[in-house]
């Protein structure tokens, strides 16, 4: 990672939030169907990324958990949309040279024939670049 | 009434029955679905970052063409309805996105986001009409409590999606009446399925299936329906804890109009 501070600028950039409208009520934590999966919650992507503290987040799991249900962005009395940010972290995180999160060689061990196409399409879309 | 029609990957192949009833029940409510002629895969999920250009040109060259046949676009799997429509509100709203795209995609008339996104439940209540469908069913699903999965795709972000009130929806209960099922309210009805997540850790699809069968049976549901492959396959896979059955909506309209053995 280059410079801590301006990664976290380049997330604001490719997300199109602005974090300082939080408002800090934690709304969109409290409305997430993955709470119980994450380390960090929505709300604190919001306040890490504000504070530049994007590190901790890259390294984390909860980057594969936001399930995109657009949950928080529909609620979030402030307009934040913290699913956007989440999406920006992943991405700066996958665009990396050899760091997919699911590779084609593990599709085997997770189909099934009743698994849709829609399922790995979309999680390739999530999780590969 | 006619349609160009998208119906996307997995209609064509996993989710074909979601497609053949839609196509049948379409005929007999006087709906012409003329599918596009050449149409790519709209990638599933929505491509949030700003500056994803690429991700978003196959909803827009399917957008265009429906332009160009002068219909609107008639969508079926909740994930293309969404992904086409936010992208068309990109092409609408998005000075710097509209401008790549369509500097890369080189058209005659540059695109804009002309065309109307129309989700088949859309087209059932607002161009068909469900007093008209009541008048047309044949077989109705007497005494059949119906719980009408909603998920998220077709919902969220409602200030583009515009597909009926985001928290307290109505569009399928009025669908399922029209079919003589009687609906089941239940609190559930507009929580993730888990998603694509499936892929990367089944647990979570289980965990979020089983909070929303629970809900739907614990209201007294003999039923789901879903317009969505994924939410189909999740909740029918990954339910593991009930064996309510999962139907298309499309499949329960074909029934009532008397098409299903057909």
């Amino acid at each position: 990672m280059i410079n801590e501070k301006e990664t976290a600028q380049r997330v604001i950039e490719i997300s199109g939030v602005n974090p300082r409208k939080c408002m800090k009520c934690g709304k969109c934590s409290a409305t997430c169907p993955s709470y119980d999966e994450m380390e960090y919650h929505p709300h604190q992507f919001v306040d890490m990324i504000d504070k530049g503290q994007v590190e901790k987040l890259l390294d984390s799991e909860s980057l594969y958990k936001c399930l995109t249900c657009f949950a928080c962005i529909e609620r979030c009395p402030r307009g934040v949309e913290p699913a956007k940010l989440i999406e920006a972290v992943r991405l700066v995180k996958i665009r990396q040279q050899g760091q997919n999160h699911l590779k084609a060689d593990m599709i085997p061990d997770i189909l099934d024939d009743d698994m849709p196409q829609q399922a790995i399409v979309s999680a390739f879309r999530k999780y590969s670049k | 009434m006619k349609f160009s029609y998208y119906p996307g990957c997995t209609l064509k192949n996993k989710a074909s029955e979601l497609d053949s009833y839609a196509r049948k029940s379409a005929e007999v409510l006087g709906v012409t679905m003329e599918e596009l002629e050449e149409w790519q895969c709209c990638g599933a999920v929505y491509p949030l970052a700003k500056d994803e250009i690429a991700t978003k040109l196959s909803s827009v060259r399917a957008l265009v063409s429906a332009r160009d046949k002068g219909n609107d676009l008639l969508t079926l799997c909740s994930a293309c309805h969404h992904v086409i429509k936010m992208v068309n509100n990109d092409m609408q709203t998005d000075e710097d996105i509209r401008t790549k795209v369509n500097n890369y995609l080189g058209l005659d008339v540059p695109y804009e986001g002309e065309t109307k996104v129309v989700h088949y439940l859309e087209m059932l209540r607002d161009s068909v009409g469900f007093d008209e469908i009541k008048k047309k069913v044949v077989k109705p699903l007497k005494g059949v409590k119906i719980a009408p999965y909603y998920g998220c795709l077709l919902l969220r972000p409602s200030k583009v999606m515009a597909f009926d009130n985001p928290e307290n929806p109505t569009i399928m209960e009025d669908f399922i009446k029209a079919v003589g099922a009687e609906p089941v309210l239940y609190p559930y009805r507009n929580e993730c399925c888990g998603g694509y997540t499936v892929a990367e850790d089944k647990r979570i699809a289980q965990n979020k299936c089983n909070d929303i069968l629970a809900s739907a049976v614990g209201k007294g549901a003999d039923m789901v329906i879903t317009a969505c492959p994924l939410c189909m396959y999740n909740l029918s896979k990954n339910g593991t804890d009930f064996d309510v059955p999962v139907r298309y909506f499309t499949e329960i309209l074909a029934e009532a109009l008397g098409l299903k053995d057909e």
